[in-house]
C-alpha cells in the first residue's frame, strides 16, 4: 500500500533531522522524506499537521506475559498504541525460550498479528535454571537476538563465564540483569523508606557487586554484554568507568526508575513493587543524567502484565512488575522534557539507541530500524506533542492494567499522545480514522 | 506523585482505622492516652463492663498465631461490651487457598464492624483498611515489621504514668530494632510526644544506620546507649536471628546487648525499663532486672487492656 504522511514535522534522533516534511512509503518502505515525486500517488493519506513523525519505537524490555497462551494479541496491539513498532521478549516465558521450537512458533504467532516485530532473547541455561547451556545456535538461527537469563540467576560464577565464553565465540550477545541473587531477597530498596516501612531491603551492593562480576567476566572474555535494569547511582558510575574502558557493554533503564523513588511506595502500594526496586532521589538523578550523556544507551517500558490477584496482596507478597508499552513514548518525552533536551534526543534512547544496543543481531533491519532513512523500513509513529493525558487502566490494551502511573493514585500527566503506528509501511495503529486518498489529494 | 490522605484519618482529621502512629497527630494520641485513663477504672470494678460497644461486632483476624496479643484484644472488647469472633486465619481460610481481600469480602457480609488484624506482611491492615466496607474499622494489631500501634500506645501510657510528661527524657531501645514493629511504633509515637533523645542500641545486624533518617540517635554500645536514660525499652530476640547470620549465638548476645543490674545501674536512678513481652530471661534481660523494683513489665499489661478499649471505642465513634 501507498501512504503519505503529510504536514508533520520529521524528527530522525539518528541523522538529527527535524523539519516540516512529507513522508512517502511504498511497499513497506519509505521511499521519500521531503521532496515526493509528483507521480506518488498514495491510497492513503495521513495528516500529521501539528504531529511529530518518527521512527517507530524500539522496547528492549517487554514481557508478553505467556509464550502459549491469547496475551500476545493483547500486549502487541498494547505495543502498536504505544507506537513501539520492534520489541525485545526476554525469555522467561511459560515455558521458558530455550528452544527453537518455541521461538519458531512466538516469531509465527507475532508475525500473523502484523502489529510490531518481536525480537526474543534466547535462554542462556536450559529451563533458565543456571546451569547448562543452551544450543545458541539454533535459538540464534530461530531468531534470538541475545541470551538472557531473565530474573534468574546463573548458578555460579564458572558457569557464567563458560555461558559467556560460548556466545562470544559465535558473537552472541549476553543480557544480563546485574543483580546479587543472595543480596535480591528483599522487596524494597534498603534504605530510610524501606526501615520505616518494615519492608526487608535490597542493598545497592546487589547491584554492584554483580555489576563488577559481569565486567571483569567481560574483560576476561570479551563478551559483547547488555545491562539490563540499571538502578542505582554507583551502578551508573560502574557502567560509565566501564564504557570509558573500552568494554563491549551497553545498558538500559526502565521508565519506572527514571521517574520513581522509593518515596513512592507511600502506603504500601503494591503497583510500586517492582524489579529492580525503586531506588532514592539520588539514585534516580544519576539514572536520569546517564541516560542523558549516552552512559544507558536505551529507556525500556519494562513492560510486565501482572494481574489483579496477583497485584491485590500486601506490598511484600504481590507480583513484580508493571505495565508499560502504552507508556513509553510519553514517559521518555516527559524526562526529555524535565531534561531540557529537544525531542530528537528523548526520542534517541527509544530508537536509534536501542537498535545500536542490538547491533548486527537486526541483520539488515539494522540499518534502518529506529531510524527514517529513504528506502528503509516504514517502521514508523506519529504523535502528538502537544496532547497530555493520564493513564486510566481500563483505557489500556495490555492485559496488565496495573502501573504506578495510575492517574487514580498518582496524578501523573503524560505528555505526547500516539496517533498512528506503522509497521513495514502498514497501519498497525490508528487513534482517528485515516481519510482515504482521494478526497484528500485535491 | 499525589500526597494522599492519610487513610487513617477522614476528611475531618479524626481516626478512622489505627493503622500506624505515624502521621497521626500528637492531640489523637493524647486523646487515646486520656481516654485509656478513664477506663482504667473500670478494670477495677467488679462488674468490668461499659456499653460503648453493645450490639457491635469484632472480629479478631490473626493472619499470623500471637495468643496473647488476641486475648488482650479480646478482653478490651468484651470490657466494651462488644460480640467478639476470633479468627484464627492462619488455619482456616489462607491456608485453603482464599485471598486475604476475599476473606475480608467474606466477613464484611458478615456485618462487622471492627477488624483487629495481626499478619505476616508488613502493610496488609492498609490493603484491608482500603477494601473493606465504609463503615468497618481496621485495627492494626501487628503488621510484619512495620507497625504495633496499640503496643506503642500502652508503651506511652506507661512512660506517662510513671514519667509524667515527655519532655524531658531521654528513651533507650534496645535490641532488634530492625525486625520490631514494636520498635518502629514507639519510635514514631515518641517522636510525636516530643521525646527529644530516642536511642536505637543493638548490634548492626539488628540496628541498620538508615534509623538515624527516623530521628534516633544510633548506639552499637550498650553501656553509652543505656548510659542517663530515663527508660529502657527492651526488645524480645527470636531464636531465628541466630539462623540468619545476624547473631552468632544468644550467650554472646546477653554478653554485648543483655540488661543487667550493672548496666541498668549506668541509667537515671529513677529509670524504668519495659519490655513488650514474653521475656527472654537470660537472653536479653537478666532475671533479676525483669523481677526487680524498676521493671513496669507488668503494669505495661495492664494498660495495654485500657489502651486498646479507648483505641476501640474512639473508632467506633468516628464515621468514615
Amino acid at each position: 500500500m501507498k501512504i503519505l504522511i503529510r504536514n508533520g514535522r520529521v524528527v530522525d534522533p539518528a541523522s538529527g533531522r527535524d523539519e516540516a516534511a512529507d513522508v512517502a512509503i511504498a511497499a513497506g518502505r519509505i521511499v521519500a522524506i521531503g521532496q515526493v515525486p509528483a507521480d506518488f500517488t498514495p491510497e492513503r493519506t495521513i495528516d500529521a499537521d501539528g504531529c511529530v513523525v518518527a521512527p517507530g519505537l524500539v522496547d528492549l524490555a517487554a514481557r508478553l506475559k505467556e509464550a502459549g497462551a491469547g496475551a500476545l494479541e493483547s500486549e502487541l496491539a498494547a505495543a502498536a498504541a504505544g507506537g513501539v513498532t520492534s520489541l525485545v521478549c526476554p525469555p522467561d516465558t511459560d515455558p521458558p525460550l530455550d528452544e527453537p521450537g518455541l521461538v519458531d512458533m512466538l516469531k509465527f504467532r507475532a508475525r500473523k498479528l502484523s502489529r510490531c516485530r518481536l525480537f526474543p532473547l534466547g535462554a542462556l541455561t536450559q529451563r533458565l535454571a543456571g546451569v547448562e547451556l543452551t544450543e545458541m545456535i539454533d535459538l540464534t538461527e530461530a531468531g534470538c537476538v541475545g541470551f538472557s537469563q531473565a530474573e534468574r540467576p546463573v548458578k555460579d560464577n564458572l558457569t557464567l563465564m563458560r555461558a559467556m565464553q560460548y556466545a562470544s565465540t559465535h558473537g552472541y550477545a549476553v543480557w544480563l540483569r546485574p543483580q546479587d541473587a543472595s543480596l535480591s531477597g528483599g522487596v524494597a530498596a534498603s534504605g530510610a523508606v524501606a526501615t520505616r516501612l518494615g519492608l526487608s531491603g535490597v542493598p545497592v551492593a546487589a547491584e554492584t557487586i554483580a555489576l563488577n562480576t559481569i565486567l571483569e567476566l567481560v574483560r576476561q572474555t570479551g563478551t559483547r554484554v547488555h545491562l539490563c535494569r540499571l538502578s542505582s547511582a554507583a551502578g551508573v558510575e560502574l557502567v560509565r568507568r566501564a564504557k570509558a574502558e573500552g568494554l563491549p557493554v551497553t545498558a538500559d533503564v526502565s521508565i519506572n526508575s527514571l521517574h520513581l523513588t522509593d518515596v513512592d511506595i507511600g502506603y504500601f502500594n503494591s503497583d510500586m513493587r517492582l524489579t529492580p526496586p525503586l531506588r532514592q532521589g539520588k539514585d534516580r538523578d544519576a539514572l536520569r543524567a546517564g541516560l542523558a550523556d549516552g552512559t544507558i544507551d536505551a529507556l525500556v517500558s519494562d513492560h510486565t502484565p501482572v494481574g489483579d490477584d496477583d497485584k491485590m496482596l500486601p506490598f511484600g507478597e504481590a507480583v513484580p512488575g508493571a505495565t508499560g508499552l502504552e507508556l513509553l513514548l510519553s514517559l521518555a518525552l516527559k524526562w526529555g522534557d524535565e531534561s531540557k533536551l529537544s525531542v530528537a534526543q528523548a526520542l534517541a534512547r527509544v530508537t536509534s539507541g536501542p537498535v545500536r544496543v542490538l547491533g548486527e543481531a537486526l541483520g539488515s533491519l539494522g540499518q534502518s530500524a529506529g531510524r527514517l532513512v529513504e528506502g528503509g523500513v516504514a517502521d514508523i509513529c506519529v504523535f502528538d506533542p502537544e496532547a497530555q493525558w493520564q493513564v486510566t487502566p481500563e483505557a489500556l490494551r495490555s492485559h496488565g492494567k496495573h502501573t504506578p502511573f495510575d492517574a487514580a493514585s498518582s496524578g501523573t500527566r503524560m505528555p505526547g499522545r500516539v496517533r498512528h503506528t506503522l509497521v513495514a509501511g502498514t497501519l498497525a495503529y490508528s487513534a482517528e480514522p485515516v481519510r482515504s486518498a482521494g478526497a484528500n489529494i485535491a | 506523585m499525589l500526597a494522599r490522605r492519610n487513610p487513617q484519618l477522614n476528611a475531618h482529621g479524626e481516626l478512622i482505622h489505627l493503622l500506624s502512629i505515624e502521621g497521626l497527630p500528637r492531640a489523637i494520641l493524647t486523646q487515646i492516652l486520656d481516654t485509656a485513663g478513664t477506663f482504667l477504672s473500670v478494670n477495677d470494678r467488679d462488674v468490668k463492663k461499659v456499653p460503648l460497644l453493645r450490639g457491635k461486632s469484632v472480629f479478631n483476624l490473626f493472619f499470623e498465631n500471637s495468643t496473647r496479643t488476641r486475648t488482650t484484644f479480646e478482653i478490651a472488647a468484651k470490657r466494651l461490651s462488644a460480640d467478639v469472633i476470633n479468627l484464627d486465619i492462619a488455619k482456616s481460610s489462607a491456608s485453603k487457598g482464599e485471598s486475604l481481600l476475599d476473606t475480608i469480602a467474606n466477613l464484611s457480609a458478615m456485618h462487622a464492624d471492627m477488624f483487629v488484624v495481626r499478619h505476616s506482611e508488613s502493610g496488609a491492615p492498609y490493603l484491608i483498611a482500603r477494601h473493606c466496607a465504609p463503615h468497618v474499622h481496621v485495627v492494626n494489631a501487628g503488621d510484619g515489621r512495620h507497625a504495633h500501634p496499640t503496643q506503642g500506645l500502652l508503651d506511652m501510657y506507661t512512660i506517662r504514668h510513671f514519667k509524667k510528661s515527655f519532655h524531658n527524657l531521654t528513651v533507650a531501645i534496645v535490641g532488634d530494632i530492625v525486625h520490631s514493629r514494636v520498635a518502629r511504633s514507639d519510635i514514631h509515637a515518641l517522636t510525636t510526644l516530643g521525646v527529644p533523645e530516642i536511642r536505637a542500641v543493638g548490634p548492626k545486624t539488628l540496628v541498620p544506620g538508615d534509623l538515624r533518617e527516623m530521628g534516633v540517635r544510633v548506639c552499637h554500645d550498650m553501656r553509652e546507649g543505656v548510659k542517663d536514660a530515663d527508660v529502657v525499652i527492651m526488645l524480645r530476640l527470636q531464636n531465628e536471628r541466630m539462623s540468619g547470620a545476624m547473631l552468632p549465638s544468644a550467650g554472646e548476645y546477653f554478653k554485648s546487648y543483655g540488661l543487667t543490674e550493672d548496666v541498668l545501674a549506668l541509667a537515671r536512678p529513677d529509670a524504668i525499663v519495659m519490655h513488650p513481652g514474653p521475656i527472654n530471661r537470660g537472653v536479653e534481660i537478666d532475671s533479676h532486672v525483669a523481677d526487680g523494683s524498676h521493671s513496669v513489665i507488668l503494669p505495661q499489661v495492664t494498660f495495654g487492656i485500657a489502651v486498646r478499649m479507648a483505641v476501640m471505642s474512639i473508632l467506633a465513634g468516628n464515621d468514615a
